[in-house]
């Protein structure tokens, strides 16, 4: 669904992405897992059209979107929810959820309908300010705001940034929630325990190179991924 | 299903600013309806009280139009009193009958404009009695919105280079940008369009609005109905603005720029946006501010000029329109009015002057009283509030009093 072809981005001169190749199949949760400085972010940002990249190609449903605008990306139905969750903290949940819906003109009844369903919580705070929520909650909310958008993928860079390991949990068993109901996942994790674990393909990045590639559950008994990402 | 608590009817405001309307009408009139010598002086046409009305209408909206870009989109400009200037300048030199202008351009032997919207609608509806009204009403609202459009094509060629850039680097381009063009404007070569350094006048004011009859008295007083008027359609429209799909698209801008791209809004298109509209409605605050000084004189709209905006936003609330509104007339009534008193000379009977009253002292303690107000209510006035939160807060608690 989403290729990467032999993409190199640069910052300043220094290239943190050395030409990638991955791909992330249609209804599949994929994973890019690898230390800090890896190249994991710029990754995503790159798609998401935040960044330029150097060369290489991205081909979503075999269109080239290569250096479009961010909200041409979204529109073609690629959304990122940003590290560190940042919601917008002095407006309401219903706001920051209308936002993420920013580029439809169609009616948003039934997306907010989905985004409560999948997140109650969300439901009962509506009308308070964003920045007032848990840390856990702002990433229910950061995740609720994507997919208001109507994304085909979304990605979610460090969704388990600074959260408690029950909460943790909980965001896990939504992106896999989320997966059940067609929606395709690319993630990015430190904790990679974890994202090996939901995944169904993984990409192990090191130092702006994909180092190995394999199923979720293979990579977990890989004794270099152990050694070097699982801390056992 | 999904609450829409909030859902803000427009009824209540319009109805607020129809009796709002109404009752500057009636305080302007208690004068010519009450009998002669019972009125109190503060009712006066001449009083302090209506000049402060009329400037509060001018500077609420000069300042609401730069809380839509501050306080609402976070583009902290200080471009406030150019873009005024731009509107003052297109208003009067549109509005100067053709009768008067060799008089005001005399040092320039007359105007290079020899066109007036008062003549070109007299030409139709005819320059005496009703006629003669709405070609002057015309006119004026024509031009008015022309000096808007002048400075919002000027905001969108400046805002090109200059919306690249961010927090204290936007705020000194724009700031240079004001001062560049007060200089222009006062440029000797530009002397028959702009009238040099001198000031240009003899065009419809606010006190052309009042009604009179063949003698010459007036019947109407509408001299600040018409600022009223005029400031609260424009707040109404910014209003309808921010609470648009747009205006929650600017506040995702000042909230967070990565975030708000991230979710597919184009910066630079709602930027622009925002610095234009914001340019539309000074270049109209501009138009008011020179019916109400009687003239344009591009040295008046100084850096002090935004400054004094600027405070008035801040006090008010930075993100809160009734914020500006209400802190514009008390700013104005305080510099103004009400503490005019601390400027004069106080001789006790025993022959022994009070301190520190003189000229000047106002300012002083006007100072002071702004720096208290500073300290203390550190998010303004109303905050990131409006007036219809605090009743909708109010009725909502009565609500559950009651049950």
């Amino acid at each position: 669904m989403l290729k990467i072809d032999e993409l190199k981005v640069s910052y300043g001169g220094i290239e943190a992405v050395k030409g990638i190749t991955f791909e992330v199949p249609e209804r599949q949760i994929v994973t890019l897992i690898g230390a800090n400085g890896a190249g994991k972010s710029t990754t995503l940002r790159t798609i998401a059209g935040l960044v330029k990249p150097a060369s290489g190609r991205i081909h979503l449903q075999g269109e080239d979107i290569t250096g479009l605008s961010p909200d041409k990306i979204v529109s073609r139905g690629i959304t990122l929810v940003p590290e560190g969750r940042r919601v917008f903290p002095d407006l309401t949940v219903l706001e920051n959820l209308k936002i993420g819906a920013y580029l439809r003109s169609d009616s948003l009844e039934d997306d907010l309908k989905w985004v409560y369903d999948l997140f109650p919580r969300l439901q009962e705070r509506s009308w308070q300010a964003a920045g007032t929520l848990s840390g856990g909650e702002q990433q229910m909310l950061a995740v609720g705001r994507a997919l208001m958008s109507r994304p085909k993928i979304i990605m979610m860079d460090e969704p388990s940034l600074g959260l408690a390991p029950i909460v943790v949990k909980g965001i896990f068993d939504i992106i896999r929630e989320i997966n059940k109901q067609g929606v395709t996942v690319l993630l990015i994790e430190q904790n990679a325990n974890m994202a090996l674990h939901t995944a169904d393909l993984g990409y192990v990045l090191e130092t702006g190179k994909i180092t190995l590639t394999g199923p979720g559950k293979e990579l977990l008994v890989n004794e270099d991924v152990k050694k070097a990402y699982l801390g056992s | 299903m999904i609450p829409e608590k909030n859902k803000k009817s427009a009824a209540v405001p319009m109805i607020a600013a129809l009796v709002l309307l109404l009752a500057v009408v009636l305080l302007e009139n208690v004068s010519l309806l009450l009998p002669q010598g019972s009125v109190p002086s503060v009712l006066l046409p001449t009083s302090q009280l209506f000049s402060v009305l009329k400037k509060g209408a001018v500077y609420s909206l000069a300042a609401v139009s730069m809380n839509l870009l501050n306080g609402f989109t976070g583009l902290f400009s200080l471009g406030q009193a150019g873009f005024m200037l731009l509107g003052a300048y297109t208003y009067a030199i549109l509005s100067v009958p053709i009768a008067e202008r060799a008089a005001v351009y005399y040092l320039y032997g007359g105007s290079a404009v020899n066109f007036s919207f008062q003549d070109m609608f007299g030409a139709v509806f005819g320059t005496e009695g009703v006629g003669g009204a709405i070609s002057m009403g015309l006119g004026v609202v024509v031009a008015m919105v022309l000096a808007g459009c002048v400075a919002a094509v000027f905001a969108y060629f400046i805002g090109l280079p200059v919306l690249r850039l961010k927090s204290d680097y936007l705020a000194i381009a724009t700031l240079g940008f004001a001062e560049i063009l007060k200089a222009v404007f006062q440029w000797q070569a530009l002397g028959p369009v702009t009238n040099g350094a001198n000031m240009i006048k003899s065009f419809p004011t606010f006190s052309s609005f009042n009604l009179t009859d063949a003698s010459g008295k007036v019947t109407l007083r509408l001299s600040t109905f018409f600022p009223f008027l005029v400031a609260i359609v424009c707040i109404a429209i910014i209003c309808m603005l921010i609470n648009s799909s747009y205006g929650r698209a600017f506040k995702a801008i000042r909230e967070d720029e990565i975030a708000a791209e991230a979710m597919g809004i184009n910066l630079a298109k709602h930027k622009m946006l925002s610095f234009c509209t914001s340019a539309f409605f000074a270049g109209v605050s501009g138009a008011l501010f020179a019916m109400f000084v009687n003239n344009a004189q591009a040295k008046v709209y100084t850096t002090t000029m935004t400054y004094e905006i600027l405070l008035i936003v801040v006090i008010g609330g930075i993100g809160s329109i009734s914020g500006s509104c209400i802190a514009t007339f008390l700013y104005v009534a305080c510099s103004e009015w009400w503490l005019r008193f601390l400027d004069n000379e106080v001789v006790l009977a025993n022959g022994t002057k009070l301190p520190f009253l003189r000229s000047g002292f106002r300012m002083v303690v006007f100072s002071v009283v702004i720096m208290i107000v500073v300290l203390f209510f550190r998010k303004g006035i109303m905050g990131d509030r409006e007036l219809t939160d605090l009743f909708a807060k109010k009725s909502k608690k009565g609500k559950e009093a009651v049950q």
